[in-house]
C-alpha cells in the first residue's frame, strides 16, 4: 500500500476514535471528504502518477474513501445512540404515587337517588313529570279525596300562603295533572298512564336529625283497565329489588290515606340483616318503606277517569330518606345545609 | 292505644292459640302494632296473699313495724314493714322468700336489728298501680297463701296499637272492636257484650232532656242512685292501669272502663245540676271552667251541654266543674252520646285541648253505640255495687241517623280488583265475621254495612275489597305483572334538560350540587347586607325565621358560600330550584324554577372568574339548544348586585337570566379578598328555546387564510357587529386572540379565518372583505391599531 494513504488510513482511524459529538465528526468528514480534504487531495496527486501506478493507488484511495465515509456514517449512528441514551438517562422518573388531583364537582344525593330510582321506572316504561312546589288546595287535598276537616289533614301540617295556596305536603298533589294529562290517551288509544314525579315536599314542623320541614318523594301511578292488587305488589318488589340491587321481600299491612282504597303501609326486609333482625330494624327484621294502595275511585273520577272503568295503583316512595339509607347520612338535616364539606362527596353513583 | 289480650279474651276465647302470633297477624291485618309487646306479671313470681297476726313497734324507728304473719306455710314468718297501713288481722300481698318482683328476688335480710324473711308490697311495688300508700288490703275471702296471680288478673300481654292507623276505623277504638277483628283472624266466635236489658225501666220517669242543635246527633242519658262502693275492684283497676289509664273512683273509673271497651266515651252527672239537659251553642262567647280545673274560652261555634241555659260540659271534649260528682253526690245522670265529628274535632282545635273522648268522637262514632254502652254501665255496677238503683227510664233523642248502606258487586270485581281468585266461600265467610250482613246469588254479593262501619269507613265497593283482602292476607298474594300494549315513552323535557344541566355543571366544570330552602334565610341575608324583600308569606310557619318565599335563588347562595369559605380557595356551586315571582292575575303564585350558580375564588381575578362564569353559561346553552347568548348591560335594582358588571343573558333575543358580579359591600362580608360571581337562568325559558339543529359541513380542502387585526377599542361587541354586518360566507371562523391595554387605551386583536369550500381564496378577495370591515368601524369611530 501507498504510504500516504496507510499513514492517512491511520490517522483517521486514531482521529475517529477521539470524536465525541456531531460537529467534531462533521469537521471530521470535511477534512477527509471535502473538497478540500486529504482524500480529495490524494485524488488530485492521481494526476501525476504512472498508468500503472494509477490503478493501485486509484483502487487503494477509492476503499479509502469507501472506509471512510463508512466508518463516519456508523460514528453518526453510535452518537445518536449515546445521544438518545443519554437523554433517557437524564430524564427524570415521575412520581406517580402522587395523589391525584380530581377536582371533581358533585351531584346532591337526592339527585343520585332520584336518578337510580328513575333509571328503574323508565325502563319498566314509566314517564318522568315535572310538577312545581306551590299548589292549591284542590290538587294537594280535595282531589285526592281529603275534603276540609278531613281527619287525614291532621297528618299534613301544611304551610299556607298568603294567597289560599299552600307548598304541597306530598308529591300525590301531581296525581290529578298527571291523570287529566293523560286520560285522553288512555281512554281514545288504551295507552296505559305510567308515571313517576319526584319532588320537593313541605312539613309544617319542627326540625330535628329526624324530621326536615323540606324534603323529596316520588310519586308513581298506574292506571289501566285491569290494574290490581296483585300487579302492585308485583311492581313494588321488582322495582325495589331493582333500586337496591338485591332480591328484597316486601310485605303489605292495611294503611289509612284517603287516596288509595284499599291503601297500604309497605315494608322491605331489612336492608342490613335481610329479615333476621338487627338495631336498624328495631329487630323487627322489616323496614318501613313506602305507602301505596288502589287508587281510590273519588281520584280518579276527579282527573277524569271513569273507575267503573279503570283501576290503578299508586305509591310514594320517600327519596330523602332512600338517600339517608342508601349513604348512611344520620342526620336529615345535612341534606339541606348547604355544607360542601359534606355534599361534595356525592360524585356520580350510576 | 293499648290493648289487653285478657279483655279481648273476655269476648273470644283465644286458648290453646299463639298470642305473640295474633298480635302479629292483626298487624298485618289490621293496624299497626308498636314493636315492643308487654307481658305484665311475668316478672312477678312468689306473691301470696299472708295475713298479719301480730304487730309490734319498731323499739327504735317510728316508722317500722315488726310483723308476724301468716302466708299459708306452717310457721309464722318475721317481717319488718314500714307501711303506715298495717294492722292485725290484715290480708295483704306478701312476697315470699325466692319471690321475683320485677329484678329483685327477696331474700331475707337484717333490717335496722330484725331480720325480715319476706316483704308486705304496695300496689305499685307489684305493677299493679301507681298506688304507693301503703301497703295491700285485701277484702276478699280468701285463705293465706293463695297465689295473688289466682286472685287477681296480674299476668296479661299488653300491646300498643298506633293511633294514626285507626283514624278510619272510629270501631277500633274500644277493645271491643278489637276483639272482633282477632275473632275473624283466628276464626273463632266472637261472644256477645254482657249488658242488662234496659226495658225493664220504661215505666220510670223520662230525664228532661233536648237535643237543640244539629251538631249532637244521638243524646242517651239514664239515672241511678244509691251508690255506696267507691273503689272499683282491682281487677278492673289493674286493666285500666295496663291500658295507660289511673283509677279515680267507681264512676270515674266505670265511664273510662266503658271507653276503653267500647269506644263510646260516657260522662257522669251530679243529678242535681242537670235537671233540664239542653244540647246546644251559645251566641255570645264566655269562660267555662273544666273539670281539670282550667278556665277555657267557649266561642259561639262549641257545642255545649247545659241544665237549662247553664252550660255544664264541652260536648264530647270534657265535662265542667260544677257539675262533677262530688263526695254527697248521690244521684247521678250517665251520659252517652255523639256529636258531629268535624265540629268535635274543630273545637279540640279552637280549645287546643284534646281528650281521649275527643279522639274518639273525631273519628265518627256510631250513634247506634250509645244506648248499649249504658245497658253495659249499668250492667258492670250492678255487679259491683248490688244495691245500686236506676231511677228513671232511659231517654233518648236520636236527631241524625247516618244511612243504612248496602253496597252490591259481582265475583268478576272482586277478582278484576284484587288481580287473584278468592272463592266465594272465604268472602262470606270473612265479611260475616266482621259483621257484614252478606247475601250472595249467582257470583252476585250484597253487602250490608254494620252501623259501627258506616259512619264513613266502608261507603264504597272499593273498601270492602279492603276487608276481604286483608283478613285473606297481603303475604298469600299471587303476584303477577301486567299485561298491557307497548307505547313508547317520554321523560318531560323540563326534567330531562335538568339533568343535562346538572351533568354539564358537574362533569365539565367541576361544581358542586347544593339544596336550600325556598324561603328567604332572614337572618343571614343581614349579616350579609342583603335586603330582605318583600314576597308572598307564608300564613302560619312554626318557626319565626321562616315565612318570606325567595325570589331568586342568589341571595342564598351568597349566603352558602359564606358558610364555605374555608372549604376551598376557589369552588363553584350551583342549585336548579324554585322561587315565588309575585303573584299573577289569577291570585296564583308566579312559580318559576331557576338555575343558580355562584363562583367563589381567591386566585382568579374577578374578571377572569366573570368571563368563566360567562363561558359555563355559553356552554350549557350550547350544549342544550346548540345556540348562542347575547348580553345587555342590565341596571342594578337589588342589594346584592354589583352597580356596573350586571348583564341580562338573552338568547334569540329574548332574557332567559342575569349574570353578574356580588355587590362589594356583600363581598367583603363573604370575604375580604375573594372574587364572587353569580348567574341566574329562568329553567322554562331555556327549556322553551327552539334546539338548532347541528348541521353537517364537510371541512375544505383548500387552504385557509388568517388575518388578524388589531383595533383600539373598549368593546368587542361594535367589531362583533360590524363582522356580523359584513355577513361574507368567506369569514369562517371569528375570534379574539389578544387584548391588551396600556396608557394610550384598549386594543382588541380578532383573527378572521377565511376559506372556500370549491377554491383557494384570492388575497384580493380576502382584503376586499377586511378592508370593507375596516372602513364600517371607522364610521363608528374604532381604528386600527397603528
Amino acid at each position: 500500500m501507498n504510504e500516504k494513504i496507510a499513514a492517512l488510513s491511520q490517522a483517521f482511524e486514531a482521529e475517529l476514535l477521539k470524536v465525541t459529538d456531531n460537529a467534531e465528526l462533521e469537521n471530521m468528514r470535511v477534512a477527509y471528504l471535502g473538497k478540500k480534504g486529504s482524500i480529495t487531495a490524494l485524488m488530485k496527486e492521481m494526476g501525476k502518477l504512472s498508468a500503472e501506478e494509477k490503478k493501485s493507488f486509484g483502487q487503494e484511495v477509492n476503499q479509502l474513501k469507501t472506509l471512510v465515509s463508512d466508518q463516519i456514517a456508523a460514528k453518526k449512528e453510535d452518537l445518536a445512540r449515546i445521544e438518545l441514551e443519554k437523554e433517557i438517562n437524564a430524564a427524570p422518573e415521575i412520581d406517580v404515587s402522587i395523589p391525584p388531583v380530581m377536582d371533581r364537582g358533585s351531584y346532591h344525593p337526592i339527585t343520585l337517588v332520584q336518578r337510580q330510582c328513575e333509571k328503574v321506572f323508565k325502563s319498566m316504561g314509566f314517564t318522568v313529570e315535572d310538577y312545581s312546589e306551590v299548589v292549591t288546595d284542590y290538587e294537594c287535598f280535595e282531589a285526592l279525596n281529603i275534603p276540609k276537616f278531613h281527619p287525614a289533614r291532621d297528618m299534613q301540617d301544611t304551610y299556607y300562603l298568603e294567597n289560599g295556596q299552600l307548598l304541597k305536603t306530598h308529591t300525590s298533589a301531581a296525581q290529578n295533572a298527571i291523570y287529566k294529562k293523560y286520560s285522553k290517551a288512555l281512554i281514545e288509544d288504551g295507552v296505559p298512564i305510567k308515571a313517576i314525579f319526584p319532588g320537593r315536599c313541605f312539613r309544617n314542623e319542627a326540625t330535628d336529625a329526624c324530621h326536615e320541614n323540606t324534603f323529596f318523594q316520588m310519586e308513581g301511578v298506574m292506571v289501566d283497565k285491569n290494574i290490581s292488587i296483585s300487579n302492585l305488589i308485583y311492581f313494588m318488589k321488582t322495582m325495589l329489588s331493582e333500586v337496591f340491587q338485591k332480591d328484597i321481600k316486601v310485605r303489605l299491612r292495611p294503611g289509612f290515606f284517603p287516596f288509595v282504597e284499599p291503601g297500604f303501609e309497605l315494608d322491605i326486609s331489612c336492608l342490613i340483616c335481610g329479615g333476621d333482625g338487627c338495631p336498624s330494624c328495631k329487630h323487627s327484621g322489616w323496614l318501613e318503606l313506602c305507602p301505596c294502595g288502589m287508587i281510590h275511585p273519588e281520584v280518579l273520577r276527579a282527573g277524569g277517569i271513569d273507575p267503573d272503568e279503570y283501576t290503578g295503583f299508586a305509591f310514594g316512595l320517600g327519596l330523602t330518606r332512600l338517600a339517608m339509607m342508601k349513604y348512611g347520612i344520620k342526620d336529615i338535616r345535612d341534606l339541606n345545609s348547604g355544607s360542601l364539606a359534606s355534599m361534595h362527596q356525592f360524585t356520580d353513583d350510576e | 292505644m293499648f290493648i289487653s289480650m285478657n279483655w279481648i279474651s273476655d269476648f273470644v276465647d283465644l286458648s290453646g292459640l299463639d298470642k305473640e302470633a295474633l298480635i302479629h297477624q292483626f298487624s298485618l291485618s289490621t293496624a299497626e302494632v308498636e314493636n315492643e309487646i308487654f307481658f305484665k306479671g311475668s316478672d312477678v313470681s312468689g306473691v301470696v296473699v299472708a295475713e298479719i297476726k301480730s304487730v309490734e313497734e319498731h323499739p327504735e324507728s317510728k316508722k317500722l313495724h315488726l310483723l308476724k304473719v301468716d302466708c299459708g306455710e306452717s310457721e309464722l314468718v318475721d317481717v319488718v314493714c314500714g307501711a303506715p297501713n298495717v294492722r292485725v288481722g290484715m290480708k295483704t300481698a306478701f312476697a315470699k322468700v325466692g319471690a321475683q318482683l320485677g329484678d329483685i328476688t327477696i331474700a331475707p335480710r337484717p333490717l335496722a336489728g330484725f331480720t325480715s324473711c319476706g316483704m308486705c308490697c304496695s300496689e305499685k311495688e307489684l305493677g299493679l298501680s301507681d298506688d304507693n300508700s301503703g301497703i295491700m288490703d285485701i277484702t276478699e275471702d280468701v285463705a293465706a297463701g293463695t297465689d295473688l296471680k289466682e286472685l287477681y288478673a296480674i299476668d296479661d300481654i299488653i300491646f300498643e296499637v298506633d293511633n294514626k292507623s285507626l283514624t278510619n276505623r272510629p270501631d277500633l277504638w274500644g277493645h271491643y272492636g278489637i276483639a272482633r277483628e282477632f275473632a275473624t283472624i283466628a276464626n273463632r266466635p266472637l261472644k256477645p257484650l254482657e249488658t242488662v236489658d234496659l226495658s225493664q225501666y220504661k215505666d220510670l220517669p223520662q230525664i228532661d232532656m233536648k237535643i237543640e242543635d244539629p251538631l249532637c246527633q244521638r243524646y242517651s242519658c239514664l239515672q241511678v242512685e244509691n251508690i255506696n262502693k267507691n273503689v272499683s275492684p282491682l281487677n278492673m283497676r289493674i286493666r285500666l292501669f295496663y291500658c295507660g289509664m289511673r283509677a279515680i273512683n267507681l264512676l270515674a273509673d266505670l265511664t273510662n272502663y266503658i271507653m276503653l271497651e267500647m269506644g263510646q266515651p260516657m260522662h257522669a252527672f251530679d243529678s242535681r245540676k242537670v235537671e233540664k239537659i239542653r244540647i246546644k251553642r251559645f251566641h255570645e262567647p264566655f269562660v267555662f271552667q273544666t273539670l281539670d280545673g282550667v278556665d277555657r274560652n267557649i266561642d259561639e261555634n262549641t257545642l255545649m251541654i247545659c241544665n237549662d241555659n247553664t252550660p255544664v260540659a264541652i260536648a264530647g271534649i270534657m265535662g265542667g266543674l260544677d257539675s262533677e260528682i262530688v263526695a254527697d253526690t248521690t244521684k247521678l245522670t250517665l251520659e252517652s252520646a255523639t256529636f258531629d265529628a268535624a265540629s268535635v274535632r274543630k273545637s279540640t282545635v279552637r280549645l287546643a285541648h284534646r281528650t281521649d273522648a275527643s279522639a274518639r268522637y273525631e273519628k265518627s262514632l256510631d250513634p247506634e253505640m250509645t244506648v248499649p254502652a249504658i245497658a253495659r254501665f249499668v250492667k258492670l255496677l250492678t255487679d259491683i255495687d248490688a244495691g245500686v238503683q236506676v231511677t228513671s227510664s232511659l231517654t233518648d233523642e236520636y236527631a241524625f241517623r247516618y244511612p243504612e248502606i248496602t253496597l252490591e258487586f259481582d265475583k268478576a270485581f272482586v277478582n278484576r280488583y284484587t288481580g287473584i281468585a278468592i272463592d266465594n266461600e272465604t268472602i262470606v265467610h270473612t265479611l260475616t265475621a266482621l259483621g257484614f250482613a252478606v247475601s250472595l246469588e249467582n257470583d252476585q254479593f250484597k253487602v250490608g254495612v254494620p252501623s259501627w262501619r258506616a259512619t264513613k269507613d266502608v261507603t264504597i265497593k272499593a273498601d270492602i275489597i279492603e276487608e276481604i283482602t286483608r283478613i285473606y292476607g297481603y303475604d298469600n298474594f299471587d303476584i303477577h305483572t301486567v299485561v298491557a300494549p307497548i307505547y313508547p315513552v317520554r321523560t318531560a323535557v323540563e326534567k330531562s334538560t335538568e339533568e343535562r344541566v346538572k351533568d354539564i355543571l358537574v362533569k365539565r366544570f367541576s361544581l358542586h350540587e347544593l339544596h336550600s330552602y325556598i324561603w328567604a334565610y332572614t337572618d343571614e341575608f343581614r349579616k350579609l347586607g342583603i335586603e330582605v324583600e318583600d314576597n308572598i308569606k307564608l300564613l302560619n310557619s312554626a318557626n319565626p325565621n321562616i315565612g318570606i318565599i325567595r325570589k331568586t335563588i342568589i341571595p342564598t347562595q351568597l349566603c352558602q358560600v359564606k358558610s364555605n369559605v374555608g372549604y376551598a380557595d376557589d369552588f363553584g356551586i350551583f342549585e336548579i330550584g324554585h322561587v315565588i315571582n309575585g303573584l299573577k292575575e289569577d291570585n296564583l303564585c308566579n312559580e318559576e324554577k331557576k338555575l343558580a350558580i355562584t363562583l367563589f375564588s381567591k386566585t382568579k381575578s374577578l374578571e377572569q372568574l366573570y368571563l368563566e362564569l360567562r363561558d359555563m353559561v355559553a356552554v350549557v346553552v350550547d350544549d342544550i339548544r346548540h345556540r348562542n347568548l347575547s348580553y345587555r348591560k342590565l341596571e342594578a335594582a337589588h342589594s346584592y348586585q354589583h352597580p356596573k358588571n350586571l348583564n341580562s343573558i338573552l338568547c334569540d333575543g329574548e332574557v332567559i337570566g342575569e349574570i353578574g358580579v356580588a355587590h362589594p359591600v356583600v363581598s367583603k362580608k363573604i370575604d375580604k379578598k375573594a372574587a364572587i360571581v353569580y348567574a341566574e337562568i329562568d329553567m322554562a325559558k331555556l327549556t322553551a328555546v327552539a334546539d338548532a339543529h347541528i348541521s353537517y359541513e364537510e371541512p375544505s380542502r383548500y387552504p385557509s387564510m388568517e388575518i388578524d387585526l388589531s383595533f383600539v377599542a373598549d368593546r368587542f361587541e361594535l367589531i362583533g357587529n360590524a363582522i356580523e354586518a359584513e355577513n361574507s360566507s368567506l369569514i369562517k371562523k371569528v375570534s379574539v386572540t389578544d387584548v391588551y391595554a396600556d396608557e394610550n387605551g384598549k386594543s382588541i386583536t380578532v383573527r378572521l379565518i377565511f376559506s372556500q369550500n370549491d377554491r383557494t381564496l384570492t388575497r384580493d378577495e380576502v382584503m376586499a372583505v377586511v378592508d370593507s370591515i375596516v372602513e364600517r368601524l371607522k364610521g363608528e369611530g374604532v381604528s386600527l391599531k397603528q
